[in-house]
């Protein structure tokens, strides 16, 4: 049997590596995606004060710290005796702005600087010109329509929590600060670059960029790594989709609930983790269907494919195209997970401009707090899927127990079977790497915008190794791609 | 000159002074810096942490402990201070445990508006890593005791209500550890809790269930840089 060895390597998040096992007949027999996360995390807020740990755990991802503030700041409202549905609309509101503002540059980021790059110029073309860089060179309006609604995602995260990144914003039972009229302005109002009304604009151009581009492609965007699965995400009560609070809901791949109106304090009894022997990642599944079927998905896709409607009209319109090219079945195809994001930043965009017309950003109480408890679970949705903190905390106040389950965990099965599909697309018969290999794998895998490529998303492009060994371990053959330059054409 | 006044050149500069004040004190009052941790205010001085050293007559003196007197030249700013200083503020930082990030003292911080002031980014001197247990089990204070730069500010400020003191100290020199008497549920009640986190100039002590309520931008250094830099 051989074994092929794919190895991101990245700097900061964790240190991914790719293995695929060939029979003798070179037929695909097992791939697998090893991620080496930071799991010590949880030990380390062990015995820190309740009230740090919002600061503490965004730490845990230079690119999300913000849906890890939000998220430990709703586990912490439990324990301050309160719950992230009943703070003082003031609070909410400034939260929301704030995870808002989170999504839509995050969301912004992904996709003109990974995913457009492809769209512009066509996967096939000049892989020197295929980056961020090569559309700054070519498409000078689009790149600088990207740099400024990423920058009015910041700024809002900016004004919202004191600093870009590693703010302080939220707090146990609430929020520290308000908008003054004048920081409200300066993105209600802005300046004739750089408002909020240009942002629904732009992000709506994008959308049109991604569907013209769909049109020309179909069968590469509807047929890549598409695969049915499960779909995990919150709902708000009422069925709408809401990135910040709500209940938490399962769907099948036809769409039939697994299970609904779930409080995500009880969460433990509808979701597990499983260990396996070769990985640090866990795998998340839903109980009742069990480990082997339980797998789910979470992110744009299931988002989308978990909710009713969304309540902003722009997004509901695009969101009604989008429901209909599926005929309101789920959608497993990976590739529209560009699609389902570029209709969340644009919710995310229109939910920001609502909450800046709205008058309790400005004035209102900040805090609210109720009878202490010792244990509190937090849930929300972070731009690459749902986001669970859960901490007992003692009568002294500190930390006795932090389990959290990341997004890229939970889509931990997903990525595999992701790049199962590609290497029985391309590997299966082969015996050395084929042309495209790593591109194709990368592509699969950066669909999910997973942690392990957050270190490189400066540049877009993920670096790997590839590596084919045979039945003793030795070295057939083997390709790298660094940041800078790509391998052949691919996708 | 009045009666009680003495005069005094701190790096050149001409300065009038009140009779017994300390050289820090009179830097104060003629507009000039001497960075100080220690001092605090009203309480008597402890010359704990150095970082206040100035130089008189070729020796090296702290600045908060000695008395201002008629005639003295003072050498402050010199590039030979200023190194020593920046050194005591490393060892300072080394020696404790500071994660300035995810401390809520941030921004209100002594200790890191000193490093700040010095540029200092990363220290001379090897991080020692302590490991120090946290005082938890009082009702409204915490302890960091790894932030704690044994200035004593709390043991010489902080009394309970009816005067006893409630911070005392054990061990030496860089060992020093604050202690408090966690066994009378009484003995830091909450308004206590927040002198203490007031008179402490780092994060060792820490009000309960407070942390972060002021917004960035709007704390104690955020506000003096700001009309520093409108200033500027
Ligand atoms: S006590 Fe001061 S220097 Fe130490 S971590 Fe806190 S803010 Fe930083
Ligand atoms: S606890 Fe604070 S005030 Fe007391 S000695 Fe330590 S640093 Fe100084
Ligand atoms: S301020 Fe003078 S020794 Fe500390």
């Amino acid at each position: 049997m051989r074994k092929i060895t794919i190895e991101p390597i990245t700097r900061v998040e964790g240190h991914g590596k790719v293995t695929i096992k060939l029979d003798d007949n070179n037929q695909v027999v097992q791939s697998r995606l090893h991620i080496v996360e930071f799991r010590g995390f949880e030990r380390f807020v062990q015995g820190r004060p309740f009230w740090e740990a919002p600061v503490l755990v965004q730490r845990l991802c230079g690119i999300c710290p913000v849906s890890h503030q939000l998220c430990a700041s709703k586990a912490m409202d439990v324990i301050v005796g309160t719950s992230s549905g009943e703070l003082t609309a003031t609070a909410d509101k400034m939260r929301r702005l704030m995870h808002y503002g989170q999504f839509f540059q995050s969301h912004v980021l992904h996709f003109f600087h990974l995913a457009s790059p492809d769209l512009l110029f066509g996967v096939n073309s000049d892989p020197l010109k295929r980056n961020i860089i090569g559309v700054i060179g070519a498409f000078p309006e689009i790149a600088k329509k990207a740099v400024l609604m990423r920058k009015f995602g910041q700024v809002v995260i900016h004004l919202t929590a004191g600093k870009k990144i590693h703010g302080t914003g939220a707090i146990p039972g609430g929020v520290n600060k308000r908008l003054t009229p004048e920081e409200r302005d300066q993105l209600l109002v802005g300046t004739p670059e750089f408002n909020v009304d240009l942002m629904v604009d732009w992000i709506q151009e994008g959308l049109e960029l991604f569907k013209g581009y769909h049109k020309k492609n179909h069968e590469f965007i509807d047929g890549f790594a598409a695969f049915s699965s499960n779909y995990l995400s919150l709902v708000r009560k009422d069925g709408a989709l809401d990135l910040y609070h709500g209940v938490l809901r399962a769907v099948d791949s036809d769409g039939a609930k697994i299970f609904d109106q779930v409080d995500y304090q009880n969460y433990s009894d509808y979701i597990t983790e499983e260990v396996r022997s070769w990985t640090y990642m866990k795998f998340p599944h839903i109980i009742s269907l069990g480990s082997e079927k339980g797998w789910y998905r979470v992110g744009p896709l299931a988002r989308l494919n978990t909710c009713d409607f969304i309540p902003t009209p722009l997004a509901q319109k695009e969101f009604e195209q989008y429901k209909a090219y599926t005929q309101g079945k789920p959608n497993g195809m990976s590739m529209h997970m560009h699609w389902a994001r570029l209709i969340e930043a644009l919710h995310a965009i229109e939910m920001i401009r609502e909450l800046l017309k709205d008058p309790d950003i400005i004035h209102g109480e900040l805090v609210k707090t109720g009878e202490r408890s010792g244990e509190g679970v937090g849930v929300l949705e972070a731009p690459r899927g749902t986001l669970f903190h859960h901490y007992r905390v003692d009568q002294n106040d500190q930390i006795t127990l932090c389990n959290l389950i990341v997004s890229t965990t939970s889509n931990n099965e997903a990525m595999n079977r992701g790049v199962t599909w590609v290497a029985q697309k391309v590997i299966n018969g082969h015996k050395e790497i084929p042309e495209g290999m790593l591109n194709q794998v990368e592509v699969a895998i950066r669909a999910y915008d997973p942690c392990l490529s957050c270190a490189t998303h400066a540049v877009g492009q993920m670096p790997l190794e590839l590596v084919l060994q045979d039945l003793d371990g030795n070295q057939l053959d083997r390709r790298i791609k660094n940041v800078g330059d790509f391998d052949g054409a691919g996708t | 000159m009045e009666q009680g006044q003495i005069s005094l050149t701190i790096d050149g500069k001409e300065c009038v002074a009140k009779e017994g004040q300390s050289i820090v004190q009179a830097a104060r009052e003629n507009g000039l810096f001497i960075p100080t941790l220690c001092d605090f205010r009203s309480l008597s001085p402890a010359g704990t942490c150095r970082v206040c050293t100035v130089k008189v007559g070729g020796r090296f003196v702290p600045g908060c402990t000695s008395p201002a007197v008629n005639g003295m030249v003072v050498e402050n700013e010199t590039a030979e201070l200023t190194d020593l200083r920046r050194a005591l503020v490393e060892m300072l930082i080394v020696e404790g445990n500071h994660m300035c990030p995810s401390c809520e003292k941030s921004g209100n911080c002594e200790l890191q508006e000193l490093a700040h002031h010095y540029r200092i980014v990363v220290p001379r001197y090897p991080f020692l890593f302590p490991v120090q247990k946290v005082e938890a089990r009082m009702a409204h204070l915490f302890i960091e005791h790894k932030r704690c730069i044994q200035c004593l500010r709390c043991v010489r400020g902080v009394r309970a209500k009816d005067g006893h003191e409630i911070f005392g100290f054990m061990r030496r020199g860089s060992d020093v550890r604050i202690t408090v008497d966690v066994t009378d549920p009484e003995a830091v009640s909450e308004a206590t809790a927040k002198k203490a986190m007031e008179i402490c100039p780092v994060g060792a002590l820490i009000q309960k269930r407070v942390g972060f309520r002021v917004p960035i931008g709007q704390r104690r250094f955020d506000r003096k840089h700001e009309k520093d830099g409108k200033q500027l």
